[in-house]
């Protein structure tokens, strides 16, 4: 066993916030690169049908400009499977926003301004971007996102939904919702050498570097290998500073492909395209809309029978994604007779992806309202009849928890918040404001991926450095890594160097699913372990050592998820129906906290994502021209610092066994589950009215 | 962005002078939204007259009430002594607007001419009347949550964003314009246009008429005002619906009373009707009430935003409210 001897658990300062705040951290776009050029793309202003005719006369004519590139014309790709990513190749359009050309000139201002001037006819088919539960063609995807199966049904539901004393049946709803983080997805593509055969291919010894922003450059540099049919080591992604990324950069998107197709227009000169954030809403990735209908029956103590947790949420018409917006409640509750379901339609939208928490973080506010509903129906308090459901082994599995403490949590959120305030729906008046509150339970799965490995190196004089090829997107990876590896090697926090955001680093997992510290971290103890075991305490300088995650056997034995309950203080305006979260309070159970500090503010970070989940967040789809119209944060609304008060997080103080050297289980996501559904329960408290659509605007409770 | 010349005018007269000689030409202020604009390519000027640094940035005391230079930044005009202890429903109207930033560099005229952020007049691939006369309105039909009630017409539905604007038009603000002809003033109400079937003109100004100053005559009871802004979160989005309200109270009457309302209409929108139903009556909620459903007898609002009716009479109610009860 490691010993964590004083750096891990340790609320070190990020290492690398120096050099952000100083403006010294190299972000993908900033790169000083030689001669480069700027690409703006040219978007589809049709949801489906194809083009017929481009004329870029215009755009070619503007001064600056090097290159138009179009379908007609574009580098042929040598893997054009994932539709999301072959990018030019046709004339198909599949969704409002494709790209369809890009301008490549000597300022992003000439491109931007050449961009607009290129002509585009489309020959125009029928769309269609509107989701709902009773249309026709919806369809069970093989599997969901996880690869999860696309239904359950254990026990008789039916029956037992129909011999239940108490129940509850309620459709809820959640709008297309998009991650834009703050630093736009943004590529530098440079070929080396930057010339090519004159049949257009590429040289022998073609190298290609791509500077990103990417939650995995290891996941980039094997995606555009095979899209450009380059072996993998003569591809670079380097990404070591990223602006925030909520799942949008966990896989490449077709952004990724263009900066590359674009710099192979014009030889010798990199290239540099950053999207607008109006292109991201079309092009990184969105949370689907869902249609959840919740079904719970119960006895009249509370104790479920049934669980029906059924979904119908889209898909790109282009690319099969399916958020496993149920999978939760296969696991949560304690009921004999539990079904879920997802449906999907194909629609010609954009491509969904990850957006934090997928599943878990729209699937949790359906199952949570539920539980408060049938809360109501029974007479119980929402926290008591958790714990009256609260199984002894995974419902799902049979296994035994590797530790669930979510009464813990839920009792001891209870205390810290004052939840013996809580008074009658409608029953709180302050002033002119109606107050309530609610509570909401948070889980999230331990997801621990093979394929990590990390390298320990001795500098001499004292000073290690460990090389991985993680991401930190602001999480704190960087400094959680290297207290990690203090310990692991028993040395300072200083004497440790961490490299990472380097596909020439040791191959490592993407960071996302809430697994980066662990699936890392565990490589790191691993080399720092094998390191010491061939050199022990006096390494020679330049001495080196490596190892792979090792498997974790418990993965087979136990049911691992971390747990939470969620708190929620709302004031609702009786006047006008505006809602404002006073507090909120959030009680964690993750395994060991390897730093307090960065932990803390991924848990509260979540919470925020949730509140403005609840209150803010809708993309509207405009089903007569198929694209987002409110793209733009002027618009999309994302909570700001004056609706965030009062959010607090803390954790029990803990390690699960049973999840590797580091007791940990991931911290990423789960802040968002629950709670928006906290904050729903809340205003219901508040109000007596039952929100069950996303998000709750003024207008719904205007009296 | 379409590549455009620039030109920093020294005195008002040269801006004028250059802006009105060239059709292409636009006068440029803090720049928070026509340099959006430009981006988008909903505006595409030839020639940019800066008039940001010009010698409009004073606000002085006059006989008749206050005078606001045009290039007053907003944050200056909030923080104001005299428009915070005379105008609080001004400072406020200004503080609940944009964020800190924009408002660092938004001038007191830039914000009276900014434009609608209808989603569909800032997007070049949807049909808009405001942006291209004749193409048709694509917000009929559409996402309408932040579009007039009031006032509108079957080519345009979109309202002024501007929550100062609001505030000026209750305190019967007047303008002074600078023009190719010379100076004149009119009243602000008057400045702003209904859309009727020429909504790509927000304002009766003419090519090369510059805003020069905002004149706010003397009101004594405007000490007792307020500003009231509804909205879909606690900073930095647009008004569903904004009140801005003074109130004289005689005893339990309304002696005197002025009331504009926003985010209702293709301008701010001075609830004259409501003023009317208010003077001399008791200052009774079930008055502000009737006042305020008196104003409302003309909206005709749209599939997505029936809700501002009532939200509006419910914002009038709240804030004539928390004045009458301020006073007592």
């Amino acid at each position: 066993m490691t010993t964590w001897r004083g750096a891990v658990g340790v609320p070190a300062a990020r290492v690398e916030g120096p050099a952000k705040v100083s403006g010294r951290a190299g972000y993908a776009y900033d790169r000083p690169v030689a001669d480069p050029a700027y690409a703006f793309p040219v978007q589809a202003t049709i949801a489906r049908g194809r083009v017929v005719s481009i004329d870029s006369a215009a755009a070619a004519a503007v001064e600056g400009v090097l290159a138009v590139v179009t379908h007609r014309d574009a580098a042929r790709l040598a893997d054009t499977e994932d539709a999301e990513l072959a990018v030019l190749q046709s004339d198909a359009v599949g969704f409002r926003g494709q790209f369809v050309g890009v301008v490549i000139a000597e300022t992003p201002q000439a491109a931007r301004h050449a961009a607009g001037l290129v002509r585009v006819e489309y020959e125009q088919r029928p769309h269609d971007t509107e989701l709902r539960a009773d249309r026709p063609g919806l369809y069970a995807p093989e599997q969901v996102n996880g690869g999860f199966v696309t239904d359950t049904d254990e026990g008789d539901v039916d029956t037992a939904l129909e011999a239940a004393a108490v129940s509850v049946d309620r459709v809820y709803t959640t709008p297309m919702e998009f991650n834009n983080p703050m630093e736009p997805h943004s590529s530098v593509a440079v070929w080396d050498p930057g010339e090519w055969d004159a049949g257009g291919g590429f040289a022998e010894d073609a190298r290609l570097t791509l500077f990103d922003s990417t939650q995995g450059p290891h996941v980039v540099r094997s995606t555009l290998a095979r899209v450009f049919g380059l072996p993998p080591e003569r591809v670079r992604v380097i990404s070591p500073y990223v602006g925030g990324g909520f799942g949008s950069k966990g896989m490449p998107h077709a952004h990724n492909v263009l900066a590359v197709v674009a710099a192979r227009a014009v030889p010798g000169r990199p290239v540099k395209l950053a999207l607008t954030r109006q292109q991201m809403f079309a092009l990184a990735g969105h949370r689907t809309p869902t249609i959840q209908r919740v079904r719970l029956g119960a006895g009249e103590d509370g104790r479920l029978t049934a669980v029906a947790h059924e979904v119908v949420e889209h898909t790109s018409a282009i690319k099969e994604f399916a958020e496993q917006t149920a999978v939760g409640a296969r696991m949560m509750y304690a009921a004999p007779n539990r079904r879920t379901s997802h449906r999907l339609a194909v629609l010609d939208v954009p491509v969904p992806s990850w957006m934090r928490a997928p599943g878990e973080a729209p699937g949790f506010f359906a199952l949570e309202v539920a539980m408060d509903e049938l809360a109501q129906a029974c007479g119980l308090d929402p926290i008591e009849l958790r714990a009256r459901n609260d199984p002894e082994v995974d419902p799902e599995s049979g296994r035994p928890w590797s530790g669930r403490h979510l009464v813990r949590c839920l009792r001891e959120g209870a205390v810290r918040f004052g939840w013996a305030e809580r008074t009658a729906p409608g029953t709180r008046l302050v002033g002119r404001e109606l107050v309530g509150l609610g509570v909401a339970a948070s889980t999230y799965p331990y997801y621990r991926f093979p394929g990590s490995r990390a390298v320990v190196a001795y500098e001499g004089g004292g000073r290690y450095t460990v090389r991985i090829g993680a991401a930190d997107i602001g999480t704190g990876a960087w400094t959680a890594l290297t207290q990690i590896a203090a310990d692991a090697l028993g040395c300072p926090l200083r004497a440790v160097r961490v490299e990472i955001g380097d596909s020439d680093l040791p191959a490592a997992t993407v960071a996302g699913g809430s697994s980066g510290t662990t699936s890392w971290g565990s490589a790191v103890v691993a080399a720092c372990r094998a390191f010491r075991h061939v050199y022990g305490e006096q390494p020679p300088a330049g001495a080196e050592a490596g190892a792979d995650m090792p498997d974790d056997p418990d993965v087979e034995r136990f049911a691992m998820h971390s747990f939470g309950a969620q708190f929620a203080e709302v004031r609702v305006d009786a006047d006008t129906g505006e809602v404002r979260v006073s507090r909120m309070l959030g009680v964690f159970s993750v395994g060991r906290v390897v730093n307090p500090r960065t932990a803390r503010s991924q848990f509260i970070g979540g919470m925020t994502m949730g509140l403005s989940m609840a209150l803010h967040e809708r993309g509207v789809l405009d089903h007569r021209t198929g694209h987002v119209i409110n793209h733009d944060f002027a618009e999309y609304h994302i909570a700001t610092h004056a609706d965030v008060v009062d959010v607090d997080a803390v954790w029990l103080d803990e390690e699960d066994v049973h999840t590797g050297p580091l007791g940990a289980r991931g911290i990423g996501e789960i802040g968002i589950v629950g709670a928006p559904a906290a904050i729903a329960n809340a205003v219901h408290n508040a109000t007596g009215v039952r929100v069950r659509d996303l998000p709750i605007t003024p207008d719904v409770l205007l009296r | 962005m379409t590549p455009f010349e620039y030109l920093r005018a020294e005195d008002p007269a040269e801006a004028v002078a250059a802006v009105a000689g060239r059709p292409g030409a636009a006068f440029l202020g803090g720049g928070t939204n026509l340099v959006d604009h430009m981006k988008l390519g909903v505006a595409g000027p030839d020639l940019l007259v800066d008039v940001s640094r010009l010698p409009l940035d004073r606000v002085e005391e006059t006989a008749d009430g206050l005078r606001i230079g045009a290039a007053v930044r907003n944050s200056d005009l909030a923080a104001h002594p005299l428009v915070r202890e005379r105008y609080p429903v001004l400072a406020r109207a200004l503080l609940s607007g944009a964020s800190g930033q924009l408002r660092n560099v938004a001038t007191t005229a830039g914000n009276l001419l900014q434009r609608t952020r209808c989603p569909y007049f800032q997007d070049v691939t949807t049909p808009c009347n405001k942006r291209v006369p004749g193409s048709g309105c694509s917000a009929i039909g559409g996402y309408t949550r932040y579009h007039a009630i009031l006032g509108a017409s079957e080519h345009c539905v979109a309202t002024h964003p501007s929550d100062m604007a609001v505030a000026m038009v209750a305190l019967d603000a007047v303008v002074v314009v600078l023009g190719p002809g010379g100076a004149r003033t009119l009243p602000l109400a008057e400045l702003y246009r209904l859309p009727g079937d020429a909504p790509e003109r927000d304002t009766v100004l003419e090519h090369g008429d510059l805003i020069t100053a905002v004149e706010l005559p003397h009101l004594p009871f405007a000490r007792r005002s307020a500003y009231r802004k509804v909205r879909d979160r606690a900073s930095f989005s647009f008004a569903l619906v904004s009140v801005a309200a003074a109130l004289d109270l005689d005893g339990g009457r309304v002696r005197d009373v002025r009331l504009a309302l926003g985010g209702v209409a293709h301008r701010p929108w001075r609830a004259a009707r409501a003023e009317e139903e208010l003077r001399g009556g008791p200052a009774t909620e079930d008055a502000f009430r009737r006042a305020a459903e008196a104003e409302l007898i003309a909206a005709r609002p749209l599939p997505g935003n029936a809700f501002k009716v009532a939200m509006t009479r419910n914002a009038v109610v709240a804030t004539l409210r928390a004045l009458a009860e301020e006073g007592r």
